[in-house]
């Protein structure tokens, strides 16, 4: 892996920080390799990554980040878009592989999985104070999420949908979920 | 602007509900307004569907009503089309009947019987009442101050491009769809604002309504996925449009698929790809964003940069694949017009000669919006000035509505609702900036006391300016001036221009007294009273829907135009020789023929004058049989005196208007009203069909197609053996006796 210099001096600059996991292969990097504290996981900005590691190292640390400072009832969350994608992704082949004959069951199907994703992902937004830089910043352990999250929601602005509180997220969620399966099912034949 | 001037005394609570209170009455007002300045029509006419779209969707909704819901889901109408027939069910927007019949439903349960065709007469004003509610409450999304919307309404509701299509008995789809249109915006704006699932679920329930009942839901598809895609050029990316707007398409998409017109065109056509693509872009920016959370800027735009590359090589084959495998279909023919003006004049014939397809004329926009049209740019000025992600929406709607606007004349429809907001917007800054500055001299005039020791000149400005009572004055007067004018101009252009059924006319009389011309009724009541239930009437299609509708006889064609080639055959029939068209007529059933003829009164709407459209929609079919060349002189007139074309002169459509008329006038002074044109003195003779109905100011004139002759001769000779009985007789007698001297 070449450019080590340029690297270097680049990241230097912010907090110093952790998961030495995906350290690139080389071990190039002079200053930032050799520092690991595990307890300032949360963070922002892993330091560990130069600029010239590859593509895949940088998406291993995103996961490690990810698994790190996620609550557990966003993972609760994701699990299950994740199961929505493996559903859609099943449907999809099936329709590619087997022909797409029943054509009105199959985009049901299909939608349905798209769209409860989709509001999925809503809820998730809602919810979870916003994007990942906002849960990394504020959610230190899984209690009082929902007051932290309000106290994000209010501060951040305009990353969060203002000030939405999580019943009223949930409610709404159901609300579409509802619209959604009642035309699926009204469109399946 | 009235509580406006009512604030200073009522302030606090009471003052706020005051307010509440005056704008509801002021909303009120406006939708009592909107639906009276609709009325016209039936006071000047009466209680009729106008036009011919809306002779269909009466006839429509009769089945429904009598039908019931499903029957009328399943309809298959044998009556239109002749020998094809039409899935009606699957081929209308049913929106529009629904939404009658539902209310029809409602009254009877309330035990109020209402005749169906008074709903139908009236659903369009009552809508129009309900257009400028939801023109309030977008417009209040809009602006901060509380007169906007309210001058917004107000405009909505009387202006005559509005008014154009949602007159008392313009059963049009266009009569819901513009509510549905205005109020999905506004639900769109309070999603983006909010980022509630809510909102977004709710903007799909009305997109899905406004599916139903409009094919100009196209419009909304386009426009809130690039709405979406500006924001996101800018750099205005938030959870908020990731969750209006997924909502809203995954929604909005399956909605739009339960109506069975639309089927699985929202993932087939091209018109809808847009709105897919910013989907699927959506969520990749958002997963993006949700990346970018946990690792710094640089490796970010890497695994940015390998994302997009990967991503739209992908997108980018698939769509080709698709596109070339023609799972994807092409762009519709009225899209391409919207683009190339001339593109459907050259291809699609049939969709240029709607005269609402046609390009606007500049001063149409004046007509139809008044002094909206010079407040319009400053209003999408004023959106620039602080530029929220919904004034984004309101430039870009501007944009794109005043480009359809000119190329069509029927998209005028879509860009008076914008015109209103930004008009209103720029009238209510105006306003808000002239009578509400009283308050403003005050503290400046302190400054000036404060500041004694600087230069007056300055300080003073404010005294001179905007807030001295003169300039007010002069404001507030000059705007009270051209919303008077404006009110005036509206109810001029409406009382006149808009308010005519088209299936009655009115004249004036000398004595200024009107006179009703009201032949097309007594036509379609000739033919309802006087032929077999079975009767197949052919005419070109403008008339398909009324023969429908108020005949109740089958029709060959109509205003539906889903089957190009059988309005060709129409066509042929029209404009080739009679021994042409009469094996055509024979093949089709048709039993009556009926020509619009416009040339006693004056009538320029008449079949000659739209006879070069059925020989141009015949040659795309038929370019060897018939040629459009053929109908013009050496000249390259178009002529219907003794000069004629031969082609001209034989063809179907020419016998059937000129037929007889030379008897109505003195010797060889025929003369054609609509084309100024004197006739020859020797009218044209038809052999194949004989005349069965002319009304009383010739406007529509039924012909009956002749059986085939008793003899089995051919009709032109049968015809001529009629008339010239004796002389051919003679001839035969000649010949014996010439023998019999030999």
């Amino acid at each position: 892996m070449p450019s080590k210099r340029n690297a270097a001096t680049s990241t230097a600059g912010p907090v110093p920080a952790p998961s030495p996991p995906t350290i690139p292969s080389s071990s190039a990097s002079p200053s930032n390799t050799t520092i690991t504290t595990p307890s300032a996981s949360l963070s922002s900005g892993p330091k560990t990554l130069t600029t010239n590691s590859s593509v895949l190292d940088i998406a291993q640390t995103v996961w490690q980040q990810y698994l790190a400072t996620t609550p557990q009832r966003t993972l609760l969350l994701d699990a299950f878009m994740g199961f929505l994608v493996l559903v859609g992704g099943v449907q999809f082949l099936y329709c590619v592989l087997a022909g797409n004959y029943p054509f009105n069951a199959f985009l049901s199907g299909f939608s349905a999985a798209v769209g409860q994703f989709v509001l999925t992902a809503s809820l998730r937004m809602q919810t979870s104070s916003a994007s990942g830089s906002e849960v990394a910043s504020s959610a230190g352990g899984k209690t009082g999420k929902g007051k932290g999250a309000a106290a994000a929601a209010a501060t951040s602005g305009k990353e969060t949908g203002s000030g939405i509180s999580h019943e009223r997220a949930f409610a709404d969620y159901i609300f579409g979920s509802l619209i959604l399966h009642f035309f699926c099912i009204n469109f399946i034949n | 602007m009235a509580e406006s001037s009512l604030n200073v005394l009522l302030k606090g609570n009471t003052g706020r509900n005051t307010r509440g209170l005056l704008r509801i009455i002021i909303l009120g007002t406006i939708a009592a307004a909107a639906v009276s300045s609709r009325l016209f029509s039936v006071i000047r006419f009466e209680s009729i569907i106008h036009e011919f779209d809306p002779w269909f969707n009466f006839r429509a909704t009769k089945y429904l009503v009598q039908h019931g819901f499903y029957s009328f889901w399943d309809w298959f109408d044998d009556r239109t089309w002749h020998p094809l027939g039409r899935v009606t069910g699957g081929t209308l927007y049913p929106g529009l009947m629904v939404t009658s019949g539902v209310i029809y439903h409602i009254l009877r349960f309330l035990t109020i019987p209402v005749d169906i065709r008074n709903i139908c007469v009236l659903l369009a004003p009552g809508f129009s009442g309900l257009t400028a509610l939801a023109m309030y409450f977008l417009t209040c999304e809009m602006s901060t101050s509380p007169s906007a919307g309210l001058l917004a309404a107000a405009f909505m509701g009387i202006v005559p491009g509005y008014i154009s299509r949602s007159v008392a008995g313009s059963y049009d789809n266009e009569a819901i769809a513009i509510f549905l249109l205005v109020f999905t915006f506004f639900l769109w704006i309070k999603a983006v604002k909010n980022g509630s699932i809510m909102w977004g679920a709710l903007t799909a329930l009305f997109y899905g309504y406004m599916v139903s009942a409009w094919g100009g839901y196209v419009f909304i598809t386009n426009l809130i996925p690039l709405h979406v895609f500006v924001l996101l050029c800018m750099g205005r990316y938030s959870s908020r449009i990731y969750i209006s707007y997924t909502t809203w398409y995954a929604l909005g998409t399956l909605a739009s698929m339960q109506i069975p017109f639309v089927g699985f065109l929202p993932i087939r056509n091209s018109d809808h790809m847009s709105a897919l693509g910013i989907f699927g872009l959506l969520q990749l920016v958002a997963f993006a964003d949700f990346v970018r959370g946990f690792i710094p800027g640089k490796h970010f735009q890497r695994l940015l940069t390998t994302m997009i590359i990967v991503v739209f090589g992908v997108a980018l084959v698939g769509l080709v694949v698709l596109t070339v495998s023609g799972v994807i279909a092409p762009w519709s023919g009225r899209f391409y017009s919207l683009w190339d003006t001339g593109y459907a004049k050259i291809h699609i014939p049939i969709i240029a000669s709607v005269s609402e397809h046609q390009p606007t004329a500049w001063p149409a926009f004046f007509f139809d919006l008044n002094f909206l049209i010079w407040l319009f740019p400053a209003g999408v000025y004023m959106c620039f000035r602080d530029l929220k992600d919904e004034h984004v929406f309101v430039i870009i709607y501007s944009v794109l509505a005043s480009y359809f606007a000119g190329v069509m004349v029927r998209l005028m429809l879509t860009l008076t609702p914008i015109v209103c907001v930004a008009a209103a917007l720029a009238l209510s800054t105006i306003l808000d900036t002239y009578v509400l500055a009283t308050p403003g001299p005050n503290p400046k005039a302190k400054v000036v006391e404060d500041a004694s020791s600087e230069p007056l000149r300055s300080a003073r400005k404010p005294d001179v300016g905007v807030t001295s009572y003169l300039s007010k004055m002069v404001v507030t007067s000059s705007v009270v001036v051209y919303l008077l004018l404006f009110v005036a101009h509206c109810t001029w252009v409406t009382s006149n221009a808009y308010s005519s059924p088209s299936v009655v006319l009115a004249s004036r009389m000398p004595d200024g007294s009107q006179h009703i011309i009201d032949d097309y009724r007594e036509a379609y009541y000739w033919l309802r009273q006087n032929t077999p239930h079975n009767a197949k009437v052919m005419s070109w299609w403008d008339y398909g829907y009324q023969i429908g509708g108020m005949a109740d006889r089958p029709t060959l064609v109509d205003n539906n135009t889903w089957n190009n080639t059988h309005i060709a055959t129409v066509g042929k029939a029209m404009s080739s020789r009679e021994e042409v068209s009469y094996p055509i007529l024979r093949q089709h059933d048709v039993d009556y023929v009926l020509v619009v003829f416009g040339g006693l009164l004056g009538y320029s709407g008449d079949d000659i004058n739209k006879f070069l459209w059925m020989v141009r929609i015949a040659e795309g079919i038929w370019p060897d049989e018939v040629k459009e060349r053929d109908f013009f002189t050496a000249r390259g007139e178009y002529r219907v005196d003794d000069q004629a074309t031969p082609t001209m002169r034989n063809s179907l459509m020419y016998k059937m208007s000129y037929y007889n008329y030379h008897t109505m006038f003195q010797g060889g002074q025929a003369v054609d009203r609509v084309r100024g044109a004197k006739l020859p003195a020797e009218g044209p003779q038809l052999s194949t069909l004989e005349e069965a109905f002319t009304s009383e100011n010739w406007i529509i004139r039924i012909y009956k197609v002749k059986d085939l002759d008793n003899l089995n001769r051919d009709h032109g000779n049968a015809v001529a053996f009629d008339r010239g009985h004796k002389r051919k007789r003679a001839t035969k007698k000649k010949g014996p006796r010439v023998l019999r001297t030999e």
